[in-house]
């Protein structure tokens, strides 16, 4: 299980290890669970301990943000690594993510 | 199988300083292990952080597109050739015997992907061509798909 924080109406989730196409149906999976009360409007990854990010890791977080989006929310991200960051600056991540701090 | 790679270059003929080939199983499983044994072979020519984490990142982008694509109705194996040259590159081939690519040019088009429901972002191909120098995508439908990429190691130890 992921680790996570409540505050309100935002959750924290942590990820870690490696975010790959192996592991993405996974952590969709548990992110969903996590933001499937419907109050929750704020999604914020933390993504210190992540080692590894490829494409899978961007239709992850898009895909939660279409959830939150429509309950008026959206997806922050902290913590990223530059090789993160060069990624989702690639597909025009930022320009869609929520501010995390 | 398929035209000529990007390591054969008419006229200049490069003997490579080494080579490997690997074949294994369709399995997503597979994709974290393709990863760590290309950056594990490469790091003959002593890349810096940076530079293994861009091939790592293209080599899963290659390995998850023909297990996820080329054989999505089916099972089969993925082959990864790689040769390390005496100019200090790394030259990888990832090749499926998969359903191939009718439109390799949408297929490579930014945010183009044919399996929008499945969550993907359509990013693997950008990914491969911005992290690494050269990119060729070669596919026949029905017969499989081949992605050859190449890129330059800085300070690749002992490059002339
Ligand atoms: N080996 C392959 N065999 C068959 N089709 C492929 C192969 N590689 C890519 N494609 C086709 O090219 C499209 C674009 O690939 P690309 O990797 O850019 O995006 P994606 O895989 O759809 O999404 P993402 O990589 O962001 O998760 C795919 O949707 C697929 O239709
Ligand atoms: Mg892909």
């Amino acid at each position: 299980m992921l680790k996570h924080a409540r505050q309100g109406n935002t959750i924290t989730v942590k990820l870690d290890g490696e975010l790959d196409q192996d592991s993405a149906s996974r952590v969709r999976q548990e992110l969903d669970d996590l933001i499937s009360d419907a109050r929750i409007k704020h999604l914020v990854l933390d993504m210190q301990g992540l080692t590894f990010m490829d494409s899978s890791g961007i239709g992850v977080v898009i895909g939660r943000y279409r959830t939150l989006a429509t309950r008026g929310g959206g997806v922050a991200v902290r913590g990223e690594s530059p090789h993160v960051q060069r990624i989702m600056k690639l597909s025009g991540l930022y320009s869609i993510l929520e501010d995390a701090r | 199988m398929l035209g000529s790679p990007l390591n054969n270059t008419p006229g200049a003929p490069v003997r490579p300083r080494n080579h490997m080939r690997l074949l294994f199983d369709s399995r997503s499983e597979n994709e974290s292990f393709a990863r760590v044994a290309v950056s594990a072979f490469m790091s003959q020519l002593s890349p810096t952080i940076d530079e293994l984490n861009d091939v790592k990142t293209a080599v899963s982008e290659a390995v998850t597109n023909a297990i996820v694509h080329g054989y999505r109705d089916s099972f089969g194996e993925v082959e990864i050739e790689s040769s390390l040259t005496q100019d200090g590159y790394v030259v990888i081939e990832v090749s499926d015997a998969g359903c191939g690519i009718a439109d390799v040019e949408q297929a490579m088009t930014p945010f183009f992907t044919s399996q929008p429901d499945m969550e993907r972002a359509g990013m693997g191909f950008a990914v491969m061509k911005t992290f690494m120098d050269d990119l060729l995508v070669e596919s026949r439908l029905g017969e499989g798909t081949r992605v050859t990429m190449r890129k330059r190691i800085s300070h690749a130890a002992g490059a002339e």
